[in-house]
C-alpha cells in the first residue's frame, strides 16, 4: 500500500527537474499547457470518470475563470490572488446552482444540458462586447507576481502552473481514495443501491461538479495570466468535447490517467506539425487505435502492453 | 418497533400501495409474501424513503419517518438489501462493504468500531474475507447476495429490510443465507423484514407473516399458522392446487 506516495514523488521529481532538459526550447511552452489542462482534465474525470457524470460545458467553466480574472485585473486592477480565489469561488457557486437542476438528467440529456450551459457562456463571450471585448478577444492581462518575482517566461509559467497542478493532483489522489471517493464511484454504478446505503446521491453530485467547476475556473485564471489574453475561441464546444477525449484516453477514473491523456493530447498535435495537412488525419487515427486496444485508456493500456511485450522478450533471450 | 398505518404510494399515477398497515416488534422476523406485482417491494422502498408514501404514518420507534430522505432513514438504523443484489460490481469487496458504514464514518464511534464490523461480517461470511480485494461483479450469484447483506450489516441496521434474497440463488446457498439471517437475529437482535418468493422457507424461519394481493393486504398471522393456511398452500405453496380448483 506505500506505492501512491512513491508514484507521487517520482511525478514531482519529473515534474521539477523536466525544465533543466527543455527550458529554451518551444516545448517549455508546450509543457506549461500540458499542466492547464491536465487540472481541467483531473476536475472533469471526478465528474465523468468517478461519479459517471459527463458535462460538454467544462470549456465554458474554464473560461469564465479566465474572463473573470481577465477583466477584474486588467480592467479594475484588482489583486490577481485574489482574483483567483474569487472566480474559482464564484464559478463553483454557479455549477453548484445550475447543478442542482441539471445534475437530475442522466445520460445523454445531461450531455445536452451541460452542451447548452457551454454554448450559452461561449455566446456570452462573444457578444458582451462592453466587458470581454467580443470575438477579437481580451488583451493586456497582467503576470503573476509573488514580491519582485514576476511570471513572465515560459520557465517560471511552467513553475507557477505546475505546483497548482501537483497540488490539486495529490487532492484528487487522496480524494479518490476516501470514503467520499468510493460513494461516487458507488453513484457511477447505481445510484439505486448508493441511497439505501445512506449516500445523499443528489448533493454529492451536485458537489463533485461544484468542485470540477472550481478547479477548472482555477485552470481558467492560470490561463489567462500565462497568455496575458483571451479569445472566445479558446473555449468553445470543441475544447469541451476535446477535454473528454483526454479523460477517455487517459483512462476514466485514475487521477494519473488524466496526466497522460491531457499530455498525450496537449504534445500530440505539436510533435505531428511535420506531417502538416495531414496531421489532423493522423491524430485522428492515434484516438481510434487508443479507443480500440486500450479501451481502458492509457493508464490501464501502457502497463498491458508491457507485460505483454517483455515476457516475449524474456522467452527469446 | 416499526408501524406502518394506512401508508399510500404513487408511481405516477399507478397506486401500488393501497391502506397498507403493518407492524414490526422488535427482534422479530416477519415476512411479506404475495405474487409479482403484489407491492411488496414497494413497501421496501417507501421504508427506504425511495418511493416516498403519498399518505399515511411511518412510526419508527415512536417517531414519525415518512417525510425523511433515505440517508436520515439509514442513519436511523433502517437499511435495505435491495432486490437483485445491487452490488458496487467495479468496486473491491472491501471498498462495497466499506460503503455500507459510508454514514458512520463521520459519527463519533470512530474507524476503530468500522474495523471491528468488518472482521465480524468477514466472519460471518468466510467467503467474503477469501475474495476482499476481488472486483464484486465477479464474484457468483451467491457470494453477491452475501456481499449485499454484509454491506447492510456495515451500517448497523437495527431494522433490516431484505428483498428476494433467494433469488436465483441455489438452494444451497439459500440455507446458507437464511441461516445467517437467523444467526443475526439470535447474536445481535437484528429485527427483519423479509420479502420473498420462496414461502415456504421464508415462514419456517419468521415468527409471522402478511400476504399481499394486488398493493393490500390480505392476510396476516404467525407464521406456522400461515403455513397451514389453506389459501395461502394454494396461492404460494402450490399444495392441494386440484382438490381447491375443484371444490
Amino acid at each position: 500500500m506505500k506505492r501512491e506516495p512513491v508514484k507521487y514523488a517520482l511525478l514531482v521529481a519529473v515534474a521539477l527537474l523536466a525544465p533543466l532538459y527543455f527550458s529554451g526550447g518551444y516545448l517549455m511552452n508546450v509543457l506549461v499547457f500540458v499542466g492547464i489542462n491536465t487540472l481541467l482534465v483531473v476536475a472533469l474525470n471526478l465528474l465523468l470518470g468517478f461519479a459517471g457524470q459527463i458535462s460538454l460545458g467544462h470549456a465554458g467553466f474554464f473560461g469564465l475563470g479566465a474572463y473573470i480574472s481577465a477583466i477584474l485585473t486588467a480592467t479594475h486592477q484588482v489583486n490577481p490572488w485574489l482574483v483567483m480565489l474569487i472566480a474559482a469561488l464564484a464559478v463553483s457557486a454557479l455549477a453548484f446552482l445550475i447543478g442542482f437542476p441539471v445534475l437530475k438528467l442522466k445520460g445523454h440529456y445531461l450531455a445536452m444540458a451541460t452542451l447548452g450551459l457551454g454554448i450559452i457562456i461561449y455566446i456570452f463571450f462573444n457578444e458582451a462586447v462592453d466587458i470581454t471585448g467580443g470575438p477579437s478577444g481580451f488583451s493586456g492581462v497582467p503576470n503573476l507576481s509573488i514580491g519582485a518575482l514576476v511570471f513572465d517566461d515560459d520557465v517560471k509559467n511552467y513553475y507557477l502552473v505546475w505546483s497548482f497542478t501537483l497540488v490539486v493532483i495529490l487532492l484528487a489522489v487522496n480524494l479518490s481514495r476516501s470514503r467520499i471517493g468510493r460513494a461516487l464511484r458507488a453513484i457511477h454504478d447505481s445510484e439505486v443501491a448508493a441511497r439505501v446505503m445512506g449516500v445523499n446521491v443528489r448533493l454529492l453530485k451536485v458537489q463533485i461538479f461544484a468542485l470540477s467547476a472550481f478547479i477548472s475556473a482555477l485552470a481558467g485564471s492560470l490561463y489567462a495570466h500565462v497568455m496575458t489574453f483571451v479569445a472566445p475561441a479558446s473555449f468553445g464546444f470543441h475544447f469541451s468535447v476535446e477535454l473528454v477525449t483526454m479523460v477517455i484516453i487517459g483512462g476514466l477514473g485514475s487521477v494519473y490517467g488524466s496526466l497522460l491523456g491531457a499530455a498525450l493530447l496537449t504534445l500530440l498535435p505539436e510533435m505531428l506539425r511535420a506531417f502538416q495537412d495531414y496531421d489532423i488525419i493522423i491524430y485522428g487515427l492515434i484516438l481510434i487505435l487508443a479507443t480500440m486496444f486500450m479501451p481502458g485508456g492509457l493508464v490501464r493500456g501502457i502497463p498491458a502492453v508491457l507485460a505483454a511485450i517483455l515476457p516475449k522478450k524474456q522467452e527469446r533471450g | 418497533m416499526l408501524k406502518i398505518k394506512n401508508i399510500n404510494t404513487y408511481y405516477g399515477k399507478v397506486h401500488a400501495l393501497k391502506n397498507v398497515s403493518l407492524h414490526l416488534n422488535a427482534g422479530e422476523i416477519v415476512t411479506l409474501l404475495g405474487a409479482n406485482g403484489a407491492g411488496k417491494t414497494t413497501i421496501l422502498n417507501t421504508l427506504s424513503a425511495l418511493t416516498p408514501a403519498g399518505s399515511g404514518e411511518i412510526l419508527f420507534e415512536g417517531a414519525r419517518i415518512e417525510a425523511l430522505p433515505p440517508d436520515r432513514i439509514v442513519k436511523l438504523g433502517i437499511c435495505q438489501v435491495p432486490e437483485g443484489r445491487q452490488v458496487f460490481k467495479p468496486l473491491s469487496v472491501e471498498d462495497n462493504l466499506e460503503l455500507g458504514a459510508y454514514l458512520r464514518y463521520r459519527s463519533r464511534e470512530g474507524r476503530g468500531a468500522i474495523k471491528k464490523d468488518l472482521e465480524k461480517v468477514y466472519q460471518l461470511f468466510p467467503r467474503l474475507l477469501e475474495r476482499r480485494g476481488q472486483m464484486a461483479g465477479t464474484l457468483s450469484g451467491g457470494e453477491q447476495q452475501m456481499l449485499a447483506i454484509g454491506r447492510a450489516l456495515m451500517a448497523r441496521p437495527r431494522l433490516l429490510l431484505l428483498d428476494e434474497p433467494s433469488m436465483g440463488l441455489a438452494p444451497l446457498i439459500v440455507q446458507e443465507i437464511f441461516r445467517v439471517i437467523e444467526t443475526l437475529r439470535q447474536e445481535s437482535g437484528t429485527t427483519v423484514l423479509l420479502v420473498e418468493q420462496n414461502a415456504k422457507a421464508a415462514l419456517k424461519m419468521a415468527d409471522r407473516g402478511y400476504v399481499m394481493e394486488t398493493g393490500k393486504v390480505i392476510l396476516e398471522g404467525v407464521a406456522s399458522e400461515l403455513l397451514e393456511n389453506k389459501e395461502v398452500q394454494r396461492a404460494y405453496l402450490g399444495k392441494e392446487k386440484k382438490e381447491i380448483w375443484e371444490r
